[in-house]
C-alpha cells in the first residue's frame, strides 16, 4: 500500500484524555476523512458529535441524515464523488445499514463504518455493552461478499485502527467495519495522537488516464485499483447488478463467477497483509485464550491469574476479526490442549475457532449475553477446565 | 500504589463527571499514571444521582470498572447513602459537609468533610463546588499531584473561568492540608 503523511489539518496531535467514540472521530479526521453522514444512536453518538464539532475547522462535511439507510447511501455517493467517508452506529442502526452495505461491497466503494456495539437483539440495552454483531458484520448483507473488520480494545486503538481501517478500505476498495463496543466507546483513557508526518495514510487513488481506457473495476483478486471520480468527465456506470469492468450490467452466471470470486479473493488471498494479531506466550502453551475487543483486556487479567497457578496459557488477541485468522488457529490446533473463547455474545466467533480447530483441540466457549463485561474469574475457571 | 479505585458522586449539575475527567487527565497526562474513567449512561444516570469512576494504576488498567472503591467523594445525600457502604475498612470517605447528613460516625473509615458549596459561594458561584471538592480530594488522598490537576484544567473548564477555578481548587486544597495537619475529620467546623 502506497502511503503519504497525513494532512496536518485533520490531526489533533498530542496526548489527550479521551473516550473511544471521540478517538474514532479523531482517527477518521487524521486518516483524511472529510465526509460524515450519520444518525445519532447510543452508544455511538459521541463520535458523531466530535466529528461535527471538528468538521468546520478541518474543512470536512457533517450531515445528520434522516436515518441509517440514508446515512450509508450518502457515504456511497460521497465516496464516488471523491471523499473518504465514515459513519458510526450500533446494532439497530447497523441492521438498517445492511442493505446498502451489500451495495457498497458490490460496487467496491471504500468507507468506514464503526459499530459501537450495545446489547441486543432489537433495541435491547441502549447504554450497555455487548459484542453481539460479530457475525452480522460478516454475513449481514445477502449474497456472497467479504468485508474487513477490526476490533479495538481501548480508546488509543480506536484512533489507531480507524486510521488503519481507512487505509485498508482505500486500498482494497471495501467497506471496513470497526467493531467496538459501549465499554470502549464510552471509557476515557490516554490517547496519544502522533504528529501528522508520522501518520501514514493511503490517499484516494483516482483514475486520470485516457477516457477510452477508463474502467472503474478490475476483477483480478487484488487491491490497489483506482476509483473513478464522478464529475471528472469519464463515462462509467455503478450498479448493484452483476457488472463488467466498465460497470455495466452483465447478468450471467459466468460474469457473476468473475465478480464474486474477485470480491471474496481480494480479501481472502491477501490475509497475510490484512490480518493483525497480538500474541503473548503462545509457544509451549497448553491453553490459548482467543479474544477480541474489550473482552481481551478482561481475559488478560484471567490469564495472569492462571499463570500464577502454573497453567501454561497463551493469549491470541484478534485485532483483525474479519477475515478470520483461520491459518493461525489451524496451525495451533492439535498443538494446544484447548482454546478458550470469551466473548460478550451467546457464542459467535467461537464457531469460527471450532471450525478451524476441526476437533484437533478442545474449544471452550465463555459466553455472556451482554450488558456487562465478563467477571475475570469466570474466564479463569474456563482456563482451569481447559487445562484438565 | 498499585491500583486504586475512586468514585465521584453527587447530583446532576454539580460537575461530578468533570471531576473524574480532570483527575483522569491529570493522572494519565501529567502524573505518569494509567487512568481509566467510566460513567453510568443508563436511566440511573439521569435525574438526581450521578457518578463517575476512575481506576488508577502504575500499570495498564485491564478491568475498566471499579470493584473495590477505596475513595468515595459524595457531594449529595443520595450519593452518600447509595455508595458509602462499598468502602472497605480504612477507605477514604469525602463528603460535602453541608449537604450530607451522616448515618453514623464511620470510625472505621477516613472520613473527611468539606463545605465545598459554601466555599464556592464565597468565591462567587456554587458552580465552582466541584473544583473546591477536587482541591480537597487532592490534598487528603495523595492520589494525584496538585500540579497535575492544575495543568489538566485548560480545555476542561471554560477559559474565562480558569483563574477562578484554580482559586476554588486552591481553597479546597488548603482546607484539606489544614485538616490533615490538625488531624481532624472536619467534625468540628
Amino acid at each position: 500500500m502506497k502511503t503519504v503523511p497525513a494532512d496536518p489539518k485533520g490531526v489533533d496531535s498530542g496526548p489527550h484524555f479521551m473516550d473511544g467514540d471521540h478517538a474514532l472521530a479523531e482517527g477518521a479526521l487524521a486518516a483524511g476523512c472529510r465526509f460524515f453522514a450519520g444518525y445519532p444512536i447510543t452508544p455511538s453518538t459521541e463520535a458523531a458529535e466530535r466529528f461535527a464539532e471538528r468538521a468546520p475547522e478541518v474543512g470536512a462535511m457533517f450531515i445528520q441524515m434522516e436515518d441509517e439507510l440514508a446515512s450509508i447511501a450518502a457515504l456511497i455517493g460521497a465516496a464516488w464523488a471523491g471523499q473518504k467517508c465514515m459513519t458510526v452506529t450500533c446494532g439497530p442502526g447497523f441492521s438498517l445499514m445492511t442493505e446498502n452495505l451489500g451495495l457498497a461491497c458490490m460496487t467496491e466503494t471504500p468507507m468506514v463504518i464503526a459499530n459501537v456495539q450495545r446489547g441486543g437483539p432489537s433495541t435491547g440495552l441502549p447504554t450497555l455493552t455487548a459484542q453481539q454483531d460479530m457475525m452480522q458484520a460478516r454475513y449481514g448483507p445477502h449474497g456472497d461478499n467479504m468485508i474487513i473488520a477490526l476490533c479495538p480494545d481501548s480508546p488509543q486503538e480506536c484512533f489507531d485502527l480507524t486510521v488503519e481501517a481507512f487505509n485498508l478500505s482505500e486500498f482494497y476498495r471495501v467497506p471496513v467495519i470497526i467493531l467496538t463496543d459501549e465499554t470502549v466507546g464510552h471509557m476515557h483513557e490516554k490517547v496519544v495522537i502522533p504528529p501528522a508526518d508520522q501518520i501514514k495514510v493511503v490517499p484516494r487513488n483516482n483514475y486520470n488516464g485516457p477516457k477510452e481506457d477508463c474502467r472503474p473495476y478490475k476483477f483480478d483478486s487484488k487491491g490497489g485499483h483506482p476509483m473513478v471520480r464522478a464529475g471528472d468527465g469519464y463515462n462509467f456506470h455503478i450498479t448493484g447488478l452483476t457488472h463488467n469492468e466498465k460497470g455495466y450490467p452483465v447478468m450471467t452466471a459466468d460474469q457473476n463467477k468473475i465478480v464474486v470470486t474477485h470480491l471474496m479473493e481480494k480479501i481472502n488471498s491477501n490475509t497475510d497483509q490484512i490480518i493483525r494479531l497480538d500474541e503473548d506466550q503462545i509457544d509451549g502453551a497448553d491453553v490459548v485464550v482467543v479474544s477480541y475487543g474489550i473482552t481481551s483486556r478482561i481475559a488478560v487479567k484471567a490469564i495472569q491469574d492462571a499463570r500464577k497457578e502454573g497453567i501454561k496459557v497463551g493469549s491470541l488477541r484478534m485485532i483483525t476479526i474479519w477475515p478470520f485468522c483461520e491459518k493461525r488457529i489451524r496451525e495451533l490446533s492439535g498443538k494446544v490442549k484447548a482454546f478458550v473463547v470469551p466473548e460478550i455474545n451467546y457464542g459467535q466467533m467461537v464457531l469460527e475457532v471450532e471450525r478451524c480447530a476441526a476437533g484437533r483441540s478442545k474449544v471452550i466457549s465463555v459466553n455472556h449475553c451482554g450488558g456487562a463485561v465478563h467477571d475475570p474469574d469466570v474466564i479463569l475457571d474456563a482456563i482451569r477446565k481447559a487445562n484438565q | 500504589m498499585s491500583t486504586q479505585e475512586i468514585r465521584f458522586s453527587g447530583f446532576g449539575g454539580q460537575g461530578i463527571i468533570r471531576c473524574a475527567l480532570i483527575t483522569g487527565k491529570a493522572l494519565s497526562l501529567y502524573d505518569d499514571k494509567f487512568a481509566t474513567m467510566t460513567q453510568a449512561f443508563g436511566p440511573e444516570a439521569r435525574g438526581s444521582a450521578c457518578a463517575a469512576q476512575l481506576v488508577v494504576s502504575d500499570e495498564r488498567v485491564l478491568y475498566p470498572y471499579i470493584t473495590h472503591p477505596g475513595v468515595l467523594v459524595a457531594l449529595s445525600q443520595e450519593a452518600y447513602d447509595k455508595y458509602y457502604g462499598e468502602l472497605p475498612k480504612g477507605g477514604i470517605l469525602i463528603v460535602e459537609e453541608d449537604l450530607v447528613k451522616l448515618r453514623g460516625e464511620h470510625l472505621d473509615l477516613r472520613l473527611m468533610r468539606v463545605p465545598a458549596t459554601r466555599f464556592a459561594e464565597e468565591l462567587g458561584n456554587r458552580l465552582f463546588t466541584n473544583l473546591v471538592a477536587l482541591g480537597f480530594f487532592t490534598a487528603v488522598t495523595n492520589v494525584v499531584t496538585a500540579d497535575a490537576m492544575k495543568k489538566a484544567l485548560p480545555g476542561l473548564v471554560p477559559e474565562r473561568f480558569l483563574k477562578i477555578n484554580i482559586k476554588a481548587f486552591d481553597k479546597g486544597y488548603e482546607h484539606g492540608i489544614q485538616m490533615i495537619s490538625k488531624n481532624t475529620r472536619g467534625d468540628a467546623s
